[in-house]
Parts: C-alpha cells; sequence; structure tokens
C-alpha cells in the first residue's frame, strides 16, 4: 500500500523536462538538486557531448507523486549553434527529428548577467514550448544591490518565474510544485520573426511539421543541422529554393535578430530591474583575479595546484591501489584453491578476474583526478588557467585546459584523457588526447627500472650525480618533449569541427558545491567501469587465451608436467622451468617467434617479443613476462634474479650480452613511444566516440616507437 | 581603432565587426554595437584580454578583438 503510493504510475508518460541555461548558471547544480543521485550519463548519438538524463518525483497537491525525466542539455548562450555542445540544445528543441524533445523546458538564468541570460530564454518562449524561468543566484544578486521585479517581469514575459539559489535548495521546492501544475504555453511571442521573412516562414511552416514562428525561422537559418530533412530531399531542396528566391540571408538574419531582440530585453531591463545602491562592497573575483591572472603569482599558484594533483594521483592513490591489487590477488588464489583446476579455474582466475582487477585498479586515481578538476572548474579557476595559459599551449595546438590532464598523464594516461572532457574546441582536445599517452606514465617505471639496472652502472659519475637516475630523467624530459612536438605536428593535421574561437567568460568565483563534485565523480567511474571496462576485459581475455594456451604435442605434454608438479608441490624452480618453457609454446611464444624477424632490426628476440605482447595489458606486465621466460620464479625476489637472467644472456649472433646499451636503450624507447597499454585504447575509444582515433594513436605511437628503437639500436651497436 | 589597441582601465565603445561570424558569436554574448566596453586587464603574455561589458567579464584573443572596431571615451 505505501509503495504503490511511493511508486509513479506507470500507465501515464513521465513528462520529458528540459534544463536549459547559460555556462556558469548553475545549471548542474539545479539538475543535482532535482535528481539525486537518480541520473546517469551517456553520450548524445553520435556526438561526444555528455547527455545527462535523470528522474525527479514530485508530490503534487492531490498527494499524488508525479514522475518527471529531467534532461540536463549542455550550456548554451544561444539557440544559434556555435559550438558542439550548442548544436545538441539546438537539435534538441528545434529538429523536428530529435526523440528527446520536451514537454517542459526549464531554462536556468543567472541573476547578476540577467540581461545576456534573458536572450536565450527569449528565444526559447517563441519556439513556443511552455517554459519555466528559474532566476539563480539570487544570494548574490542581493549582495549586489540588484532588484528584481517579478511579479512584472513575468507578465511581460509571459511565463512563470522562480527566484532561487539552487546551491542551498531555496526556492527548488516551488520549482518542483510548479512542474505537476499544469505548464501554460508562454502568453506571447516575445519577438515577432516572421515579420523579417514572412515568405520563408510561412513555407517552412507549411512544408515542415513546425507550429511556431521562430522554429520555422531558426530551420531557415540553421537547415544543414536539421537531421529531418534527411530522408526528406526533396523537401529540403524546396525550402532552400523558397530561401534563395527570397533573399535571405542567414547572417544579416542572425545579426538583426540579435539586435532586435537584446532592443525588447533592454527595455525589459529597465523597466523591472534596477541597482539600489550599496555600501561600497568589495569585489571578490576582482581581487581574487589580480593574484590568480598575475604575471609571476599566477602561474606560481597554478605550478602549486598541478604540483597538488600530481601529489594526488601519483602517491595518494597509491594506497588504496596496492589494496586493490592485493585483495584482487587474495581472492584469485582463494578461488583457484577451491575451483577445481583446469582450464575454467585458469580462465576465471587469470583471464576475467585478472581484467576485472585491471579495471577496478584505475578508480583511486579517476576519483582523485576528478575531484580536482570539477573542484577546479565549479570554483571559476580553470577559466583564469585557460586564460593565463591559452597564449603559450595554442602554439603547442593546445589548450589552457589541455595542461592537468597532460600532467596527471604522467602518472596515467587513463584518467588523464577522461579528464579532457572540459576542453570546448574539438580540435584541442583531440590533440590532447592523442599525446597524453606520450607522457611516461607510472606503468613504464617498472620497465625502465630494470632494463637501467641491467645497461647503466649505478657508481656516480663525478661524485655525485648518479647515471641511473640521469637516464630516468631523460625518458621523462623525452616523454614530455615528444608529446609537445606530437601536438604541435598535429596541429596542421586534426580539422577543428566548426570555427575556432576563444571568446570565453570569467564567471565569478564560487565556493565548489561538494554533492556536485561527488555527483561528478562517481559519474565518471561508472562510465569507466562500463564503458571502457567492457574492451578491457574482451582484450584481458584475449591475451590470457594467447599467453595460456597453445597447440601441438609439446604444449600439451608440458601442460600435463606442469599439472603433475603442482600436483606433487615439485620444488619451485622446476616448476618455473616448465612454466616458461610451455609459455614457450602457446600461441603468444609462437607469435614471439613469428614476429622476431620484425623486431630483429630493433635488437629484440623472440623472448622480448612474447613480453611485447603480453604487456599490451599494461606495460608493467613486462617484468612480469620476462620473469617468467627467463623462469625467475620465486616472486619476492623476481627482480634481482630477472634482472641477473638477462645480464647473463648472450646474443648468439653477437657472442656478446644481449641486454647491452643498443638493446637496452632501444628497449625503452620502444615503451616510451608505443602504445602499450589496452586501457588507453579503452578510453580513447569511449571518449572520441569510435574506432578511428584509437587507431591513428595507435599506428602512429607505434611507428613513432619503431622508428627510434631502429635509430637507437643502430646508432649504439 | 580596434579594441585590441585599447589599453586596460581604458573605456571605449563598440562601433563595427569585420568579422560576420565572430559578429553574431559577440553579439549573443552581448556585445552589440553602442555597448560600453572596459578593458580590465591582459593575460601576462599580453593575450587575450580580460573585458567587462554588460556587468560580467568576457576574455578575448587579441586576434579576436582586432576584429571589432572601437571609439574611446
Amino acid at each position: 500500500m505505501l509503495l504503490s503510493e511511493i511508486k509513479p504510475v506507470s500507465s501515464v508518460r513521465s513528462l520529458k523536462v528540459a534544463l536549459v541555461g547559460n555556462p556558469n548558471s548553475g545549471k548542474s547544480t539545479l539538475f543535482n538538486v532535482l535528481t539525486g543521485l537518480n541520473q546517469k550519463t551517456a553520450n548524445f548519438p553520435g556526438v561526444t557531448v555528455e547527455k545527462r538524463t535523470g528522474r525527479c518525483n514530485v508530490k503534487n497537491t492531490e498527494g499524488k507523486v508525479e514522475s518527471f525525466e529531467i534532461i540536463d542539455l549542455p550550456g548554451s548562450y544561444s539557440l544559434y549553434p556555435k559550438t558542439p555542445d550548442e548544436q545538441i540544445s539546438f537539435s534538441v528543441l528545434c529538429d523536428p527529428q530529435d526523440d528527446a524533445k520536451p514537454d517542459i523546458v526549464i531554462v536556468i538564468a543567472e541573476g547578476t548577467n540577467l540581461k545576456r541570460n534573458l536572450f536565450l530564454c527569449s528565444q526559447i518562449i517563441d519556439l513556443r514550448i511552455p517554459v519555466i524561468l528559474a532566476v539563480n543566484m539570487m544570494d548574490i544578486v542581493n549582495y549586489k544591490g540588484i532588484r528584481i521585479d517579478f511579479d512584472n517581469l513575468s507578465q511581460e514575459l509571459g511565463i512563470r518565474i522562480f527566484p532561487m539559489i539552487a546551491r542551498t535548495g531555496v526556492g527548488v521546492q516551488e520549482l518542483k510544485q510548479a512542474l505537476t501544475e499544469t505548464v501554460p504555453l508562454p502568453d506571447h511571442e516575445f519577438l515577432d520573426v516572421r515579420q523579417f521573412a514572412p515568405t520563408v516562414v510561412d513555407q517552412i511552416k507549411a512544408i515542415a511539421p513546425i507550429t511556431s514562428n521562430y522554429g520555422a525561422y531558426q530551420l531557415a537559418n540553421n537547415i544543414e543541422f536539421v537531421s529531418w530533412f534527411k530522408n526528406r530531399q526533396e523537401k529540403k531542396q524546396k525550402i532552400i529554393n523558397v530561401i534563395s528566391d527570397s533573399g535571405f540571408d542567414p547572417v544579416q538574419q542572425q545579426a538583426y535578430e540579435t539586435l532586435e531582440r537584446y532592443k525588447v530585453i533592454s527595455g525589459i531591463m529597465s523597466r523591472h530591474v534596477r541597482m539600489e545602491p550599496v555600501q561600497k562592497r568589495p569585489e571578490w573575483s576582482k581581487r581574487l583575479d589580480n593574484v590568480l591572472t598575475h604575471r609571476v603569482w599566477g602561474y606560481i599558484i597554478f605550478l602549486v595546484v598541478l604540483f597538488m594533483i600530481f601529489q594526488a594521483i601519483f602517491s595518494w592513490a597509491q594506497y588504496p591501489m596496492d589494496f586493490i591489487d592485493d585483495s584482487f590477488a587474495l581472492f584469485g588464489s582463494w578461488l583457484s584453491s577451491v575451483l577445481p583446476s583446469g582450464i575454467l579455474n585458469d580462465l576465471l582466475v587469470n583471464g576475467i578476474l585478472a581484467g576485472l582487477a585491471g579495471i577496478v585498479i584505475f578508480i583511486p586515481q579517476i576519483t582523485l583526478l576528478f575531484a580536482f578538476i570539477v573542484i577546479l572548474e565549479d570554483t571559476g579557476y580553470m577559466a583564469r588557467v585557460s586564460f593565463i595559459m591559452d597564449k603559450l599551449m595554442t602554439r603547442y595546438g593546445l589548450n589552457g585546459r589541455s595542461l592537468i590532464p597532460l600532467i596527471s598523464g604522467v602518472a596515467c594516461a587513463v584518467p588523464s584523457i577522461m579528464g579532457t572532457r572540459t576542453i570546448q574546441s574539438w580540435k584541442q582536445r583531440i590533440i590532447t588526447i592523442m599525446v597524453i599517452p606520450l607522457m611516461s606514465c607510472s606503468a613504464r617505471l617498472p620497465v625502465y627500472t630494470l632494463i637501467i639496472s641491467i645497461i647503466i652502472p649505478s657508481s656516480p659519475i663525478s661524485g655525485f650525480i648518479n647515471p641511473q637516475g640521469l637516464a630516468l630523467m631523460s625518458l621523462y624530459l623525452l616523454g614530455f618533449v615528444a608529446a609537445i612536438a606530437a601536438a604541435t605536428f598535429l596541429k596542421y593535421i586534426v580539422k577543428e569541427k566548426g570555427r575556432d574561437f576563444f571568446v570565453m567568460e570569467l564567471p565569478l568565483y564560487r565556493v565548489p558545491r561538494w554533492p556536485d563534485a561527488g555527483i561528478a565523480v562517481i559519474d565518471k567511474v561508472k562510465v569507466f567501469l562500463f564503458d571502457a571496462g567492457k574492451i578491457i576485459i574482451a582484450i584481458s581475455i584475449i591475451l590470457w587465451f594467447l599467453a595460456s594456451q597453445g597447440y601441438g604435442d609439446k604444449f600439451k605434454s608440458l601442460n600435463r608436467q606442469i599439472e603433475q608438479a603442482t600436483a606433487l608441490q615439485t620444488n619451485p624452480v622446476t616448476l618455473s622451468a616448465l612454466e616458461a618453457q610451455r609459455l614457450e609454446y602457446s600461441f603468444a611464444g609462437q607469435i614471439g617467434h613469428l614476429i622476431e624477424p620484425a623486431i630483429a632490426p630493433l635488437g629484440f628476440d623472440w623472448k622480448i617479443g612474447i613480453a611485447l605482447i603480453t604487456s599490451f595489458a599494461a606495460r608493467e606486465v613486462f617484468v612480469g613476462t620476462m620473469s617468467t621466460i627467463y623462469s625467475a620464479g620465486n616472486e619476492s625476489k623476481t627482480k634481482m634474479t630477472v634482472r641477473d637472467k638477462m645480464m647473463a644472456e648472450i646474443n648468439p649472433t653477437t657472442g656478446k650480452p644481449r641486454y647491452n646499451a643498443a638493446t637496452g636503450w632501444s628497449l625503452m624507447l620502444f615503451y616510451a613511444f608505443a602504445l602499450q597499454c589496452m586501457s588507453t585504447i579503452a578510453v580513447v575509444k569511449r571518449e572520441t566516440g569510435g574506432w578511428k582515433w584509437p587507431m591513428i594513436q595507435l599506428g602512429y605511437m607505434s611507428a613513432l616507437a619503431y622508428m627510434a628503437s631502429f635509430i637507437a639500436y643502430h646508432l649504439l651497436s | 581603432m580596434t579594441l585590441a589597441e585599447v589599453k586596460p582601465g581604458q573605456q571605449c565603445v563598440i562601433k563595427s565587426y569585420s568579422d560576420q561570424w565572430l559578429k553574431l558569436k559577440l553579439m549573443e554574448m552581448g556585445c552589440l554595437p553602442g555597448e560600453l566596453i572596459k578593458v580590465i586587464r591582459l593575460a601576462p603574455p599580453g593575450d587575450p584580454m580580460a573585458i567587462s561589458v554588460s556587468n560580467y567579464v568576457l576574455a578575448i584573443r587579441i586576434s579576436e578583438a582586432k576584429t571589432v572596431e572601437v571609439e574611446l571615451i
């Protein structure tokens, strides 16, 4: 009985409510307040603009619960699409084809910036959709002495208006209540656009299923973005003819309409909004800007912020990551001991569970990085970083907002690539994504340290400089230089979607709202687990199969011997020798032999070939695979013993140690440049919305790695 | 003169635009002909610039500001 009261009546279709507003108007906060955790994120079809939808339940005046589907449209300044984000808002609201069409629109406006915010609102009023206006940040409005006459403003606009402070929830209940009372169409048109182009408007209304004059007018201006015409080419042609016959010039029309709209808005502002003289109050935003965009302090503070983020994802994240690692290892060995041994056991523990561990391990870093990014965005600080770094970064094809993801790439490329969402320009975002994996991430460290310990002496040069440290540092520097060089190169190759422009609001500084940050972080983790996770599991199972299965009698007999040895608890040295042999006869081993001719010019043999294949899961797997190949066994001492065995390895053609400077540097350069990381590929696929960019990335980084290794090997040998 | 030549602290009024596309973007953001604009500061490398327009702060590249014809007041 009680339950049925809470549940929405499912037979009635719940109304769709779209949230629309300028960037920085508090739209996300209102969305979170309305839906709570009852939300999910996906991409809009065909584009990589995030689509957030959620559910809001409201008790109506009769005490019955009504449920609304809320959709958070990306922030826009106008219905005229100038960015991919604004294009989404345009098609949801104006394209007859779009199935996300809302029943009600809530326009959220920043109260201190009412004039500019009313521009978008007035356009939506003219689309003849039921509209409610929420005027947000009333606390700042009052602080600044701005007085808004809501009753008369509401009457003049012909819609209901709700003043609110979304971040504290003031006024939200009234807004929710208003949704349950039927929201009427706006009283009247805000601006009569039909008079600008009567024939065009009338003709379009006759041809396309559009009822409002302004909807028809918008369509005439942006016909190339309207997907409804895709299967109606003759109708599209008819409209194009009408447009050209009547001399309709979109640019001029748009400029004229904008002017007229602002004229009406200015009149409204002068009638219903006035500034009350307040005692001189400190303008915090200006004062903060004096420091945060200062030519010395601005950069010092940004460096400190960068260092803190770096510290967080490099060291703080290590504790939860170790915990996850240990828990999975513990669970895995327990699972393999209780289940009957065999291929299924192996698949479950070493394929699926290992893949899962490889996904979950990223959660701490994603959480920490996103907590920082969201908070820096919400406070308004990120816009300032963009402001002081723009000149420098655009020279290299990057963006002020690229720096945090780029530097975070030294810890891990996966969360960093997810952190590029805030970069508005498509081109700069793609370039940032493409070069992040060149930064030396922490998974390369085990590879570097192993090789360096083999090929470089540890005795200090001229008293205090440690050559091993020097080598390691040069590899990190090389990664950074390569990333910048690649970005500069890509600047000339990647094409911008739409036009490149900077024009950007520097919003007022605000205290971040913690629940918003929490929700954003949970959202990112979910997206990673479910979207990128699928691909990671799949690749992980394939890699398991390659490394653990094989064909032929030799493989089978080795498999049997290992089973017996395990059962009899033979000496671990014998067992690991058997495992090394089995790996050689597995599919991965076969492929290792197969690709040997291709990698021989780099100084690699089939053993390294196997490690290249298995470490596609993650670079650090290289060390583990080498241990197995050299049957180094006994995990606790792995590094020592595998190092000794690798040092003892002789190259049959030269008769000298295989791991000399030439092979060592060749190998390290290969790992510096190659995209040896399935998780990166999975996350790039998710963030760019297809396989095109991850494949380009895999291709160019492999080519770069091959060339660098080739040159290094031949120079040094 | 263009907006790019206005010094921080100076005020000006928008006269016209030489880039049609950018003109639409700027007008939507409230940078209308006749609108009062105050240059607040330049970013440390001298580009972009921060301007105050209809009560809020807008950042704009020098190359973009060059397309806006203004008159000092």
